[in-house]
Order: C-alpha cells, then sequence, then structure tokens
C-alpha cells in the first residue's frame, strides 16, 4: 500500500480527531415524500440519501417466497459524489458487491415472516463521498425502514474501523481508508450485540482484529443514540405517542 | 434446488446432534487435490476439487497500460464464471451478485497480501507499459465451498504462473523469463452456520440449509487479510475472533496442497 503520514506530530489524526473519535454525525428521517420511508445521513464530509418503498408487490414476480418478504438493496455512488473525476453512473462491481451484504443486514433485523410475497425494496444514493459511504448507507437505510413503519428487531448501528501507521482507529475518512493498511466496516445490532455487518481488508493480526470489534462496537453505540435522537425528534418520545 | 430446500430440515437435525450427512467433523474438508499446469497456453492455472466440487483458475499475462493514478504499479484483476455447467440454479449471461462477490473476496485477499508484487509487475523495461495479470476463476462444478476451493485454484495457478519473455516492446509466450514472484501467501477458509454450528467446507444441501457464511482470508506469515460475513447471520464479537483463530490454522492446512 502507499505510505502518507496520517498522523500528526501531537499524535492526532490529520482531522484533529483521537483514535476514538467519530467525525460530525447528523441524521434526518423522512425527508422524501413518494417514499414510505426515508433519511438522509451526513457524516463528515459523505452525504447519503436513503428511501424505502414496501411491503409491496415482487418484482420481479418469480423472486415472490411465499414464506417470507424479499429484501432488495441499491447501493450506488453519485457519478458527482467523489473528489476524482466523473465517475459512472449506475452500479458497479463493487456496488454490487456493497449492496449484496447490506441486503443481508435485513434479511437478519426485518421480520420478514410477517409479511410472505411481498418486497421491502431499500435503496440509498451517496451524493457526496468521503470514506465510509456504506456505513452511512447502512446507517441511513435503518432510519428509512423505521420511518416507513417495516417491524424490525433492532436498528442496525455500524462504523468503520481500520488500521493507519499501526494503530487501530475508528471511522476511516477517504485519505485513513486510501492509504492506511487496513478497512473494516461492522454493524452491530445493539439488543442482541450480534454482528451483522463485517466485511475487512488489509493485514490484522487476530489481536488488532479483536480490537478493532470492541473498538467499533464502543463507537457504534454513539451512532445508535444519534439513531435514535434522529427518529425522536421526527416521532416523538414512546411518552408523549398517543398509541404509547 | 427444490430437494436442497426439502432436506434443510434433515440437515439441520443433523447438525443439532453434532453430525453432518457425510460423516465428517464441524471442521474438516472433504479429499483435497490441485492440479497445476493444466491448461498449457495459459501462462498459469490450477483445477482445485474439493469434494466434488471443482474451480479451475487461469492465469494471462498481458502488457497494458498502467492506471493514470498507479503508473509505477501494475494491474491484477480477478473475474469468477459460475458455469452453467457447474449447477442446474446457473444460467449463462453477465455475472450475478455471487460471482463478483466471490471475485472480490478472494481479490481482497490476495491483493491486502501484497501476494504479486504489483511494483515488480511495473518494470517490464518498455517504456509506458506494465504487466497486467488476470486471474479468471471458472467454477465447473458446485457443490459448495466455492470461495475456498477458488482461493485454492488461484493460490496454486498464481504459483505455478511463468512470465513470458519480453522482446522488441512484445510478450514471447512460448519462452519464459522465469516464474511470476510471490511474497506470501494467502488463503481463504470459509465457515457456514447451520444452526448456529460453524462447519468448514459445507456442500451445496449444507449451504441451503445455513443463516449464512463467514470467510476469512489469512496469510502464510500469520495475518488476517480479508473478511466476509454473507447471508442473514449475526455473530458475536468473540465467536469472529475465535473463528479467525481456527481460519489462521485451516489456510496453512490448504496451503499445504500449493
Amino acid at each position: 500500500m502507499t505510505e502518507k503520514k496520517l498522523l500528526g506530530d501531537d499524535g492526532k489524526r490529520l482531522s484533529g480527531r483521537s483514535d476514538v473519535d467519530l467525525r460530525p454525525l447528523s441524521m434526518s428521517v423522512g425527508i422524501l415524500k413518494q417514499a414510505n420511508g426515508s433519511a438522509m445521513v451526513e457524516w463528515g464530509k459523505n452525504k447519503v440519501i436513503a428511501a424505502v418503498y414496501g411491503p409491496r408487490e415482487v418484482f420481479p414476480k418469480h423472486q415472490t417466497n411465499p414464506h417470507k418478504a424479499r429484501i432488495s438493496f441499491r447501493y450506488v455512488m453519485a457519478p458527482f459524489c467523489s473528489m476524482e473525476e466523473h465517475g459512472r453512473a449506475g452500479p458497479n462491481r463493487r456496488s454490487i458487491e456493497i449492496s449484496k451484504v447490506l441486503k443481508h443486514v435485513f434479511e437478519n433485523l426485518v421480520l420478514v415472516n410477517q409479511f410472505p410475497k411481498t418486497s421491502v425494496d431499500i435503496s440509498t444514493e451517496v451524493i457526496q463521498s468521503d470514506g465510509g459511504t456504506r456505513v452511512a448507507a447502512l446507517t441511513a437505510a435503518s432510519l428509512a425502514l423505521v420511518d416507513a413503519g417495516i417491524p424490525m428487531r433492532d436498528l442496525v448501528s455500524p462504523v468503520s474501523v481500520g488500521k493507519i501507521e499501526g494503530r487501530i482507529v475508528v471511522d476511516l475518512d477517504k485519505d485513513e481508508d486510501n492509504f492506511g493498511s487496513s478497512d473494516m466496516p461492522v454493524g452491530f445490532s445493539h439488543r442482541t450485540g450480534e454482528i451483522v455487518l463485517w466485511q475487512m481488508d488489509g493485514m490484522l493480526t487476530r489481536d488488532e482484529l479483536a480490537k478493532g470489534l470492541d473498538m467499533a462496537f464502543e463507537a457504534s453505540k454513539k451512532v445508535r443514540e444519534l439513531q435514535l435522537e434522529a427518529l425522536k425528534a421526527k416521532y416523538g418520545t414512546a411518552e408523549q405517542a398517543e398509541t404509547g | 434446488m427444490i430437494v436442497d430446500e426439502v432436506k434443510q430440515d434433515y440437515i439441520k437435525d443433523l447438525i443439532k446432534n453434532g453430525k453432518r450427512a457425510d460423516n465428517r467433523g464441524m471442521l474438516d474438508y472433504r479429499p483435497i487435490s490441485v492440479q497445476t499446469g493444466i491448461i498449457p497456453n495459459a501462462e498459469g492455472s490450477a483445477l482445485a476439487h474439493i469434494g466434488d466440487t471443482k474451480v479451475l483458475a487461469g492465469v494471462k499475462l498481458d502488457l497494458m497500460t498502467p492506471f493514470a493514478d498507479r503508473p509505477n504499479e501494475g494491474v491484477v484483476i480477478f473475474n469468477s464464471e459460475f458455469s452453467p455447467m457447474a449447477h442446474p440454479e446457473f444460467e449463462a449471461g453477465p455475472p450475478n451478485e455471487k460471482s463478483i462477490e466471490l471475485a472480490r473476496v478472494i481479490d481482497r485477499g490476495i491483493r491486502s497480501a501484497d501476494v504479486v508484487d504489483i511494483k515488480g509487475l511495473s518494470e517490464t523495461g518498455i517504456e509506458g507499459k506494465v504487466l497486467g495479470v488476470y486471474i479468471d476463476l471458472y467454477v465447473l462444478d458446485h457443490n459448495g465451498d466455492l470461495t475456498d476451493a477458488a482461493g485454492l485454484a488461484a493460490m496454486a495457478a498464481l504459483s505455478t504462473t511463468r512470465v513470458p519473455k519480453m522482446e522488441n516492446n512484445l510478450l514471447v509466450r512460448s519462452e519464459s523469463s522465469g516464474n511470476l514472484k510471490l511474497a506470501r501467501m494467502a488463503m481463504p477458509t470459509t465457515f457456514t452456520f447451520v444452526n448456529g454450528v460453524p462447519l468448514i467446507d459445507a456442500t451445496n444441501e449444507e449451504e441451503v440449509a445455513s443463516e449464512g457464511m463467514v470467510t476469512i482470508s489469512t496469510s502464510s506469515d500469520g495475518f488476517i487479510c480479508a473478511g466476509q460475513k454473507s447471508g442473514s447471520l449475526g455473530l458475536k464479537r468473540e465467536k469472529l475472533v475465535e473463528l479467525a483463530d481456527i481460519a489462521l490454522n485451516k489456510g496453512k492446512e490448504l496451503l499445504r496442497y500449493v
């Protein structure tokens, strides 16, 4: 991997963050009118929109499952989203793989047995990217599903961890991902403590893997807090709700 | 296939009682064998058998223009083909998400571990040209554990790949200038969860009955170099680290066949 200095003389990261600091993170729920549910997440310089349609009829029809709902997940990056050249619109090999693993997250969390023969279609668009777009997309999708009223076991609260200059740090930005030596996006369901998303590349020792997972778990608690706040901002607290 | 789906309960019951349909241990591979050099026209090739799963890897080298942002690096490209001959559910056509995922997971393990010296691939002595290494993974017969079989085939093919001579700015494929240099090896180990129990080297019917899989690639010098959780499976942090420990040993077991 290409070397580049990613830690300052004060031991902090170039963004001034410590090893466990997240970038500024804000979320809003219900930003689109046509979709059954929607959300936007701004995570550092990342901006990601998620929309959910469903439960609705399955298309194509032969994918109908008589026992459970089908989840479809679309993760794509807009051609203008990066600091580099104009990208190609639509899915590519990378985004197809990411869409697949993000779909699996909601196959775990959505109560798919409650509405068989239907489809829940989740669409996410990265409109600005700066490293960690898949965890931002997953965060937004989770909120959009709640906004659409889709019954779920839990939210998913994801974050990436990685290794830069030999140190395990939380929430890599674009430079840290490109010039660091490892990147590991992880998504947790905090009700069960289970990992529902896990990918990694780069070289980690077994102890670094264990440390990275623990750091991701702690950092993802903050993501979850902000997700709950964003939902409460639109829907109020349980105490305020008329139906309880 | 509908037959495999009907068998799900049987497979799950067996696992609950600590058994597998073919009487293997939970962490045992089926018989493994690898034949290298079976496609003499390719610069490298290997056919990996794990049980009756067969994956053929072919390696071709070409001179090419480097990527604009990486002028001093060669190019390594993985692709996988799920041939319609390999399984009744495989259809001809552009690669589907499973095929893309397979190629990308193998790619990540081998790329992260710097198995192929991509800087070295740029030293062709030809202005503006670097070597490109194309690794194509052909699934010929699918009875489960495609990722491990593809990883094994890829490593075996790469480790027997010869670099053609370069003359007058062209490759002379009939003459070799030596073998492709590999810095280390990398191998995937896939765990398929059935009823919460992780199995090594699952058969197709075990995969159909499963909640999902975790693939962990490890390098020959003891690092974890790629990971992927697939399927609706959820698992605890401690479990994942436990699997990484097993993968570090199982990777070495598979590397003995390279």
